[in-house]
């Protein structure tokens, strides 16, 4: 075979006593695609900030074409044809694509920008990936698939030999994913050795020629993907089996309507919502990303300005201008956006879980000893794992971090849970704690909503589904009439079926 | 889930930001002591600690305008019009009231309650309209610096002098040999730091500084904490205001000039974060005790001339946000 572009040698790695990587092997090889999958907290953020030069290995040795290297910093780490794109992007958000491409290493004539040829590059590099923006666009003005081909578009025009992507998906709709991963084969071809994370393991079965397996700070399976299969792939990032992701279904149509929205709108972004939540159920809220769901359901959680005919909640009549209106009365929203709108990231577990509901801590002042309680509670109760309490919750993984912001939500007692992308980015045993959780919520007799751009979750978990688009309820799915052909062709417009046959929301 | 016991939490000495400003502290004094023997004299502390109240009363105020995401520059400026207005109530007063206690009193509201509206007018411009707090608060710096040159016709506004005599008790005076300044000061400090420590209000501040977009969906009101975070400002200038104006029985349109950056200064020293999110009211006390013992210590010695004493500041200023880079960049 041949030498391998950059590989790690027993690698591990340790931050202060405790030891996240443990002897890994990684190799990469140009012109293959390597997917690197493990839960949250497995290791795999680490191994690529190894190899691409952000951090140093403990122990162990990184071989650049079979030399042992050491790269200084990521700078090193670029000049040598490493080029790792974050979940985050890392682009200006007021600069153009053509300023943030050039960013850092502009090229000059005399003592001036030569914009002409930097333009013309950015064109190129551009067309290189398909991607159709202009180079004088804003960044801030990109959907984020857009975003990430221009993150790509960087890493050519750094002649990247070696391109890393942490969980590139992630935020992408369905559509913006193929046209990435058509991307990544074609850079494939031309001998780019890609690493990449994903949470989505068809994807990793689609496009992958190697895959490599962590759990906690181990390889425990690396080989080629075309020897496993998805189950077996959850099955060794688990250490257990998964078949069973979603949790059985309530126990048929419940009678009690809980919530009842007229006439919901929110200017801008959502017109003339009107569903019922039963008690007892999981309601799914389907649609593309940009559709309008986050924004229906934060203005009748009061998080931002809206409007109704009229929304009854518990049998009364209710006008909820305010986040605390909608708490008081039982109603909660669990945000999709964990580290910009969720947590504060800077902070400590318990001044995190308690923010929300600072009044059921002591009267005129905070009582620490029963907020410690409350997050021993939360600890045992939905299985954070922390290295110590006085962590910050920026240093924790993701799925601990979405543990952590329910728990913190869960504290105001709701009875009726708004649960936005509850699972986004966080691996498949938490996903599935969170399932289970939240179906248990129902058997207690509590709602639930779930808004969910995951196709199978979506399906897996609800009990009705409506779908929103454009900011339009588009309809409204129940029972066998739940089918990923149906939930698209209501997301596209179209009717749920060729024949009619589906119950309009908003008709009456 | 398997083994989800933490460890307790561990006590560890407090970084270098917490006690970096107490040194400083512990040095400066060390340095007076050696240099004149006076310094340590109950006379000159007393001088230093009553000096200190003013900026430091507004300065506990901007602790937590400053940990809420805010700045206020019109501190100053207001605290020289609200001193001009209180002269002008009062001596119109005079003729009706006469010397006695109820004038005193009705001063000390117009003070508290100009004061708490200023603050307030400050507070709805920035969030309710949305204004950047430096814009908002550079042009009310503005309008009220003007207002006290022009009430006072460019001159001097003084309480009429049986008035003057009646109120200089209220600085010059105390109890216990700890005159009011000082007494009044330590109140604030210590209910200041009660709020910012063990309060809902206080977490909600620093939330608020942290990142507003998690305060918002963690149902904490962003724009009532940070409006009573300048409203409280506002009364905290009222106070001072009323322990200043007996010092000197006037006011002028060089009242208070600097004293806004005297007092956001002091807070940066004290290691709240200029950016907001982090405060520590007792650091803004040591903040502005080191302020002033540098200005004491050159008045007291002749090894550096006291014309240097903006210069010194200035660099303590920059040390101590060094000092805040360090800890971050230790995380």
């Amino acid at each position: 075979m041949s030498v391998p572009v950059l590989s790690l040698e027993a690698v591990g790695k340790s931050f202060g006593p405790v030891k996240v990587l443990h002897e890994i092997d990684l190799a990469l090889r140009a012109g293959e695609v390597h997917a690197l999958i493990g839960e949250n907290g497995a290791g795999k953020s680490t191994t690529m900030k190894i190899l691409a030069g952000y951090q140093p290995a403990s122990t162990g040795r990184l071989l650049l074409d079979g030399k042992e290297t050491r790269f200084a910093s990521l700078h090193e780490g670029e000049a040598a044809g490493i080029v790792m794109i974050h979940q985050e992007f890392n682009l200006a958000e007021q600069l153009t694509v053509e300023q943030n491409i050039f960013l850092g290493r502009e090229l000059k004539r005399g003592p001036l920008l030569d914009k002409a040829r930097m333009r013309s590059l950015t064109r190129r590099y551009l067309e290189h990936v398909k991607c159709r923006v202009a180079p004088d666009a804003l960044v801030s003005s990109l959907s984020n698939s857009e975003k990430q081909m221009v993150e790509i578009a960087k890493a050519l025009s750094r002649n990247a030999r070696v391109l890393i992507m942490d969980e590139p998906t992630a935020v992408l709709t369905n559509r913006e994913t193929e046209v990435l991963l058509e991307q990544v084969r074609a850079l494939k071809e031309q001998g780019t050795a890609i690493l990449f994370t994903s949470h989505k393991l068809d994807e990793v079965a689609a496009i992958s020629d190697v895959v490599t397996i962590m759990r906690d700070g181990h390889v425990v399976h690396a080989g080629p993907t075309s020897e496993t299969d998805e189950d077996g792939m959850a099955k060794a990032m688990v250490g257990r089996d998964v078949s069973d992701l979603y949790p059985a279904k309530g126990r048929g149509p419940a009678t009690d309507t809980v919530l009842s929205v007229r006439g919901l709108t929110v200017p801008g972004f959502a017109q003339d919502a009107s569903f019922d939540l039963k008690a007892g159920e999981i309601l799914g809220l389907g649609g593309l990303i940009g559709a309008g769901r986050t924004e229906l359901m934060e203005g009748l959680a009061g998080l931002r300005p809206a409007t109704a005919d009229q929304i009854t909640l518990f049998g009364e009549i209710v006008t909820i201008k305010t986040p605390s209106d909608a708490q008081r009365r039982g109603l909660c929203y669990l945000t999709e956006d964990r580290k910009l709108r969720g947590l504060l990231l800077n902070w400590g577990m318990r001044e995190n879980l308690t923010l929300q509901t600072l009044f059921k801590f002591g009267g005129r002042f905070i009582d620490r000893r029963a907020e410690d309680a409350a997050l021993d509670n939360a600890i045992r109760e939905f299985g954070i794992r922390a290295g110590s309490r006085d962590v910050k919750v920026g240093n924790l993984s993701g799925g601990n971090q979405q543990k952590l912001l329910l728990a913190k939500v869960m504290l105001s007692e709701p009875r009726i849970l708004i649960a936005d992308e509850p699972t986004r980015g966080i691996d498949i045993g938490t996903k599935q704690q969170i399932y289970v959780f939240l179906r248990q919520l129902t058997a207690k007799g509590f709602a639930v909503i779930v808004i969910s751009s995951e196709m199978p979750e979506l399906m897996g978990l609800a009990d009705r589904i409506i779908v929103m688009r454009s900011g339009q309820l588009a309809g409204e799915l129940s029972g066998d009439e739940i089918t990923e052909d149906a939930i698209v062709r209501l997301s596209m417009g179209l009717s749920a079926t060729q024949s009619a046959g589906i119950h309009l929301a908003g008709a009456s | 889930m398997t083994d989800t016991t933490l460890p307790a939490p561990t006590r560890r000495l407090p970084s270098m930001a917490v006690l970096g400003p107490l040194l400083a502290l512990i040095v400066l004094i060390v340095i007076g002591a050696l240099m004149n023997p006076n310094f340590l004299s109950g006379a000159n502390i007393t001088n230093v600690l009553a000096r200190s109240a003013f900026i430091g009363i507004i300065a506990v105020g901007m602790t937590f305008v400053i940990t809420a995401g805010g700045l206020d520059l019109s501190v100053g400026s207001m605290a020289a019009f609200i001193a001009g207005l209180m002269i002008l109530v009062m001596n119109a007063a005079l003729p009706s009231m006469g010397v006695g206690v109820p004038i005193i009193l009705l001063g000390m509201a117009v003070a508290l309650l100009a004061g708490t509206l200023a603050g307030m007018l400050n507070g709805f411009l920035i969030t309710t309209l949305g204004i950047e707090a430096f814009i908002v608060t550079l042009g009310s710096m503005g309008i009220y610096r003007s207002l006290i040159t022009w009430l006072a016709n460019g001159g001097t506004l003084s309480l009429g002098f049986e008035l003057r005599t009646f109120y200089r008790p209220v600085y010059f005076d105390g109890v216990l040999g700890v005159s009011w300044p000082i007494i009044v000061f330590a109140l604030v400090v210590i209910i200041g730091e009660i709020i910012m420590t063990r309060t809902a209000f206080g977490r909600h501040c620093a939330a608020t500084g942290s990142n507003e977009h998690v305060a918002h969906y963690s149902n904490v009101n962003v724009n009532r904490t940070r409006l009573l975070t300048y409203a409280a400002l506002g009364m905290l200038v009222g106070v001072a205001t009323i322990m200043y104006v007996p010092r000197l029985g006037s006011a002028s349109a060089s009242t208070g000039v600097l004293w806004e950056l005297e007092a956001i200064a002091a807070v940066i020293i004290g290691g709240t974060v200029l950016k907001g999110g982090f405060g520590r009211v007792w650091g803004t006390v040591i903040g502005v005790l080191i302020l002033s013992l540098i200005d004491n210590i050159l008045n007291l010695t002749d090894f550096v001339s006291p014309y240097l004493n903006g210069a010194i500041q200035g660099v303590i200023i920059i040390l101590a946000v060094i000092l805040q880079r360090e800890r971050k960049a230790a995380q």
